[in-house]
Parts: structure tokens; sequence; C-alpha cells
């Protein structure tokens, strides 16, 4: 991994090369290089880093999302870079809030950002400008919301114990609407 | 049969994407006059129309191993465009584990890829011990080590035995089956349960192996080799069998590269990379074995790959068994581990810590990381954030069979149906881990 | 179906003599009327039938998650043979099978195509929620998944485990079979005397 100073080498590469405001932070935490980059110029900071860094890091290991909530700005996409030659790893990372999610793609620095960016697009909202064919993937299509966000409630059924089973509807009762209403032509006498 | 609305497959609404053929018709070639001999009179190009027709195999189907879903864009037996729906067995597992304590959320991890279980968990416990700082005791490791290996022999036995069901060679599931029998014995023996036994916990193992498990397991490492050989006997000099596999769906190694695709995928292309080697966790790096590594980077180089592994496993198994250290068998901090049930009779302290960790759990300081391991399919990393309280705020498995299903549109795009579904077997997709 | 005792060899001398007998035709009244007696079995075409259904059951190849595997350990493994249960055919299309082993996590994308190939399946058909997660939500209480498969789908067994040991697979086959065989097995309401307290649905 690249240590410390390091890291604040890689840091100060990107700005030389790409701007001061690019870089927001670096953090070196239990031995885990995270440079933090701006939301907009992040797709030119990881095109920088896989390919015309020095010590470029030339392979995607991961790019998933997170969900800082409570802190602002909430959503995070992380990039896990890696570097088979000198087998080092970088984590760059962004926050965006809820309000304008908006990250550039990074399809054409690596195609398997393909997959990983419409999973976080689904699970956070994420939206990745110049994404080629940006829609569900894991979810059902038409899915409303972004579950994996931390103000999206579990759902799941209310577990029934003793306290409460008399407020719950029992499977064999007819409940206003539903499946139960409609008939079915292979009921087996259920 | 309507014609598919310009464009894509995909273009398609969800919900009528469930008609299952879609027909389109391509313009027929402007193809030459033919001449007729013996005459200055040319006829009009023969060449017939060619359609694509777009079926849809879906995700109730015998080779596709689970529930994978492929949109096929077929001319006649060729494949021309493939665009993979995943999704049907996605469980919300992540979401799930940020209602769990650290503990609790090892169960839940461990069913996402179902058949590289203890993978799973070992990638979680890595990144939460790395977050609290925590020491896995040697004597631990050795034992996740051995646990590993065995689970990557039966995985790559399962995947042999029904990646060759999906080819034909039918004995092989049976025969795949019956080794596999004996893995999960062995697991039944340690952890209690064949699949999914709640084993590796953070900080160690949850348990010492008992007496019978040694002498088993020798057993087995001597007479797998053996078993190894005949099946490969049995496919490697089948003539029908290296026709199907050799030069079909070969990707080169830029384009797996770039996809992001590890494990033994990667290394039938040559391409030597094995996190086991390259940055060695747990007890690997006291362990003398050898990566196997393919050349063209086609189906064949895959199948090749996948046997010589189980045999470097057998051979870690064996040095590991050798070398099992004397010690605990979890780190003896008590505010992470459970304290042994002999002190709670005797100790107010070992009281108080197993009644903290049972309803609570431990508290991890809040920070993130990412950590990677070599699974049986690839590099199979595990990100945690942690906020402090008991419960992590966020898990996320980089499954790798998720990012290497990238790779099977290279591999089926312009061969035929059967050879997709040898490239299919041969990517050994787990629709759990792509869907967690 | 009558079985005779076998294994005493003098037993199976007068076996082979009264065969013998019987083929040449020399067998005559009492004897013949013994002899067609043993050989016959006189019952309902309802049993009949559901004796023929019960051991002949058909399984759907459907595999969705973990418990899957331990279906196929069950099926296609050596060490445990469903095929010695008269399920010797796995078929892959709804049309040609008989049993729906519901084997793993049903999700909310998932649950229109199961009930599709349900409807696909022709009658008698019989459903088998294998796993905790087919069965009720499992431990996976959440958005994702459909709570349980008898939410739109008529289930006639559940079999408990997170996955169930091949050996429960077995166990819940067996019963299904007697269920078919109109002689469903009581349970605790055998050990607890409760005969009486069905609920017919």
């Amino acid at each position: 991994m690249p240590d410390a100073t390091g890291l604040e080498l890689i840091a100060q590469a990107v700005r030389e090369r790409l701007g001061e405001s690019v870089v927001v932070g670096t953090s070196f935490h239990r031995e885990a290089a995270t440079l933090e980059v701006a939301p907009e110029h992040v797709a030119d900071a990881v095109r920088y880093l896989a390919r015309d860094a020095d010590e470029p890091f030339e392979f995607l290991a991961s790019l998933h999302g997170c969900d800082y909530h409570p802190h602002e700005p909430r959503l995070g996409v992380h990039y896990q870079l890696l570097s088979r030659r000198r087998v080092e790893r970088l984590g760059v990372r962004t926050r965006v809030g809820t309000d304008d999610p908006r990250v550039p793609s990074v399809v054409d620095v690596f195609g398997g950002a393909n997959f990983q960016e419409r999973e976080v697009y689904d699970f956070f909202g994420v939206v990745f400008d110049g994404h080629p064919d940006l829609r569900r993937i894991l979810l059902p299509e038409d899915y409303e919301g972004h579950p994996q966000r931390r103000d999206f409630p579990i759902g799941g059924e209310p577990v029934l114990f003793t306290f409460n089973e008399d407020q719950m509807p029992r499977w064999w009762e007819k409940r206003s609407g539903g499946w139960q209403n409609s008939d079915s032509d292979s009921e087996n006498g259920r | 049969m309507s014609s598919a609305g310009g464009g894509r497959p995909t273009d398609i609404p969800y919900r009528e994407r469930e008609r299952s053929a879609t027909l389109e018709r391509m313009d027929p070639g402007t193809g030459e006059g033919i001449p007729v001999a013996g005459t200055d009179v040319e006829l009009e190009s023969l060449e017939p129309e060619t359609e694509l027709f777009t079926i849809n195999m879906g995700p109730h189907h015998p080779a596709t191993h689970g529930v994978l879903r492929l949109l096929v864009t077929l001319e006649g037996e060729y494949v021309r465009e493939l665009h993979p729906l995943v999704g049907y067995v996605h469980t919300g597992i992540e979401k799930s584990c940020e209602d769990q304590s650290y503990w609790k959320a090892i169960t839940f991890v461990e069913r996402m890829d179902y058949l590289a279980y203890y993978f799973n968990a070992q990638a979680y416990c890595m990144a939460v011990e790395r977050l609290l700082g925590e020491e896995v005791p040697r004597r631990a490791e050795y034992l996740r080590v051995i646990h590993c290996e065995l689970n990557r022999i039966s995985s790559h036995l399962f995947w042999l035995a029904t990646a060759m069901l999906d080819l034909g060679a039918i004995s092989m599931l049976w025969y795949g089956l019956r080794d596999r029998e004996m893995t999960l014995d062995l697991f039944e023996m340690s952890g209690g349960q064949r699949m999914h036994p709640r084993y590796f916990q953070v900080g160690g193992v949850i348990e010492d192996i008992p007496p019978g498990f040694e002498a088993k397991c020798r057993e087995f490492c001597r007479r797998m080799p053996a078993r190894i050989d005949q099946y490969e006997s049995i496919l490697n000099r089948n003539e029908i069998f290296l026709r199907r596999m050799k030069n079909v769906g070969v990707v080169d190694r830029e384009t797996m590269v770039d996809l992001g695709v590890t494990g033994p995928l990667l290394r039938a292309t040559g391409d030597p990379w094995d996190l086991r080697k390259a940055s060695p966790y747990s007890a690997y790096g006291e362990f003398d074995f050898r990566i196997p590594v393919g050349t063209v980077g086609d189906n064949y180089d895959r199948f090749r790959v996948r046997m010589a592994e189980m045999r470097e496993s057998i051979r870690i198994i064996e040095q590991a068994l050798d070398g099992l250290p004397e010690g605990p068998y979890i780190t003896g901090n008590r505010k992470v581990a459970l304290p042994p049930r002999s002190e709670l009779a005797t100790s107010m302290e070992a009281l108080i810590h197993h009644f903290k960790l049972v309803t609570e759990g431990f508290r991890v300081p809040p920070g993130e990381t990412y950590a990677a391991i070599e699974s049986p399919r690839g590099e199979l990393g595990c990100f945690v954030l942690a906020d402090g309280s008991a419960k992590p705020a966020r898990v996320h498995m980089r499954d790798p069979s998720f990012v290497n299903l990238q790779a099977l549109k290279p591999m089926g795009e312009g061969g035929l149906i059967a050879d997709l579904i040898a490239a299919i077997a041969m990517l050994d997709p787990i629709l759990g881990g792509i869907d967690r | 179906m009558i079985r005779e005792k076998v294994g005493r060899p003098e037993e199976f001398r007068s076996r082979q003599l009264r065969a013998q007998q019987m083929l040449k035709g020399e067998l005559e009244g009492r004897d013949l009327e013994q002899y067609v007696e043993e050989r016959v079995l006189l019952t309902r075409l309802a049993k009949a039938q559901d004796w023929a259904r019960a051991n002949a059951i058909w399984p759907l190849g459907f595999g969705l998650a973990c418990c899957a595997i331990e279906m196929i350990s069950v099926i296609g493994s050596p060490r445990n043979d469903l095929a010695r249960f008269g399920a010797e055919v796995i078929r892959f299309s709804p049309r040609q099978a008989d049993m729906l082993i519901l084997s793993g996590r049903v999700s909310i994308k998932m649950a229109p195509v199961i009930r599709r190939i349900y409807d696909q399946m022709l009658e008698p058909k019989w459903v088998l929620s294998m796993g905790a997660c087919a069965s009720s939500a499992g431990m996976f209480n959440n958005y994702a998944l459909v709570a349980g498969a008898d939410k739109f789908l008529p289930v006639d067994i559940y079999i408990p485990g997170c996955p169930p040991r091949p050996e429960a697979l077995n166990y819940g086959i067996i019963k299904l079979q007697n269920l078919i065989k109109g002689q469903p097995d009581q349970s605790w309401r055998e050990r607890y005397r409760a005969e009486g307290t069905e609920e017919v649905a």
C-alpha cells in the first residue's frame, strides 16, 4: 500500500496535473490510503491515476457506493484502484449530496465499471454521466426508491409476537385488495 | 411476431420484455450479380434475407447456473448480441447487514456466494479485524486456511459437476458430488453444518477442530489426487470434449484486465495474478504452492486451470496440517470474542463480557476499509464502513462473479448457442454472489 | 403388492414347483384359487392412482439459491439419491413435471416468474417449500424478498433448515408421498393425541 507520504505525493501530483480544487482531502487509516476528490473531476482523476501517473494504478478492483448519512454530503462513491505491478491499492472517494447526485462515468477508462456503476445507481441513485446504459440492474427496473440509502426502510414483514398478533391480519382473512381477492384457477382448495 | 422496437432488446420496456421472441429483418446484402456461365446475363444476387431472432433464455433454465436471464439475439445459430439480466435472487443482504451486529452479519454475508461460504466470511472478518486492529492467533489462521482450501476444492468440484452436466458429460455430476460429500463431512465435523456453518468469527474461528478431523482430512488428501487424475483422464482424452473446449470462447488478456476480471478466468489467459501470492493474507505466505496459468485463454485453459488449482489446494492443506501450531483458536480479547463457557462460572468479568457481546456486540471505531481475498472465482473484496456503533454502517462485497459476468459478452458473442452454454459453464457464475 | 418372504430354500423350491404347475395348467380347484389370491390385489382406482402418483413424482429442476445446492445433493448425489423414492427423472420443463421444489430465496423480481412456472405445470402438482427462505422470509426480513412462497402459491410441505440437510429433504418428500397416498403423517398430533384438530384447508 502507498504509505502516508506516498499518498501525499500522489495527492500532490494530482493537484499539479488537474488543478488545486480537485483533491479535497487524503486519509490514511489502518494502512489503507484514500484520496478524496471533488465529484465533477473524479473521472479525470481516475483516468490520470490509471494511465498517466508515474506509478499508475491500472486495475479497477471495485466501484461501490456508500451512504454517510447523517454526515453531508451523503452519498459516497468509492473507487478501489490496484496496481498489479507494485501490488498497491489506492482508494479514491468522492461524495455527492442527494439533491443533484451526478458523477462522471469511468466506463471509458475501465470497461468493468459498467455493471458496478449500474449497481451504485440502482441502490443509491447516483447518476453517472456518460454511462452507455444506465438502468437498474438488481432490482426490478420499475422499482421506486433507492434501497441502500440509510433512510430507506428495511421493509419486510412485521414479526408476529403474542403482543401484536391480534393486530395483524391472518392469512385466511380477506384483506382489502391484494392477491387474495383475485381468483386463481389453481387454488387447490386453499 | 413483431419486430424489435429499433435498437437493442433492452430498449423494450421492462414489463413487456416477457414476450419471448422478437424478430428483426436485416437488409439483404447488395451483392454483385452472379454471371450465368456461357451467357452474358447476370442474375441478381441470391443471398437470402437474414433475420435476427431475439430469444429469452429465461431465469428458469437448466443451463444457466442459478437464475441468470439472457437476452440472446441470434442469427441462425450464431449469437450476435448478448444481454445478461440479473437480479432474480436479489436478497438485500447488504441492507440487512446494516441492521445486525458485526457478529451476526457473518451469517448474512456467508450466504452471498453460496458455494464459497468460508471465503465470504473470511473477507468480512478480515475487514472487521483490520478496522479493530485485532490480531488473529496463528492456529486460527492455519485453521482458516485449511477450511478455505477445502472449500475451494469443494467449489471447484461442484463447478466440475455442473459444468460437465451442461456439456453433456453427465457422469461427472455423480463423481464430483461424490467427492464433494467428503468435504462436506469435514465441514460438518468442525462447524456443525454442511453449508454455511458460522465457523469463522471476528478474531479467529468459533471452535477448535474435533479429534478425528485431522485424520479424516489427511485421508481425503490422500485420496483426492488419484480421483482428480481419473477425472482428467475421462475428459482430457475425449475428442468431443476437446473439440468443444479448445479455441472456443477466447478472450485476450487485455480485455479481461479492462473488465476487471480476476480468478481462473484471468489466469487462463496467461496472467499469473493470484492474491494468495501477490499480497499474502492470513497464513498463505508460509506455504509453498504454485499458481496454474493457461496460455490461450479459451475454455479448455479455464478447465485446466481449475483442475490444477484443486491439486495445489490439496498441497496447501497437507502443509497446513503438518505445520498446525498449538495455541488459542480465537483472539483472547474479551471485548471482541466470547469467553470460554467454563470461565463464566467463576469470573464476573467474563460474565459481563459475555452479556455485552451477546446483547449488543462489540463496537468498532469509525473508519472504512476494503479487504480482498482470492476466492475460487476471483477477487472477493469486502468493504466495511464503521460508524462507531455495534452495527456496521455499510457492508459491501465486491463479488467476483458480478464483475466476471461482464466477460460473458466477449466470450459468447460470435459463437454458437452451444458455445454460449459452454461459456456460461466455464465462467462459473454464482448468482447469489451476483445478486447479493 | 404381495411380498413373499424370501430366503428359505425349501420355500423357494415349493414355489418353483407351483409356478411350473401353473404354467403347465395343472393347478386345480383350491390350489388355483389360492395361487390367484396371492397375486391379485383389490383396491379402489383412486387409491391405486394415488399410490402410483406418490411413487413416481417427477421434480421440476428449479434451484434458486443455496438450498438448490442441497437439493442437487439429494437428487444428484450418490449418497442421498432421490431416485430410490421414485423421483428418477428431473424434468426441466414445467409441463412435464409434478413437483416444484422451491429451493432458495424468493425475491420480488422472481415471484411472477415462479407463478408463471407453477401455472404451466399440469394437475396434479405439488409444491415443496424447501428451506427457511422459501417458507417464510428466512433470515432476510427485508424489502427484497417475498416473505414465503405461500403468499402466491399453495404450498403442501414446508421443510425448515438453512439449508436443510439432504436427509431433511428426503423426509419431506416422504411426507409428501404419504400426503398423496391419503395418509398424511400426523406427527405431533399423534404424540399429543390431538386427532381431530386438523385444519382441512
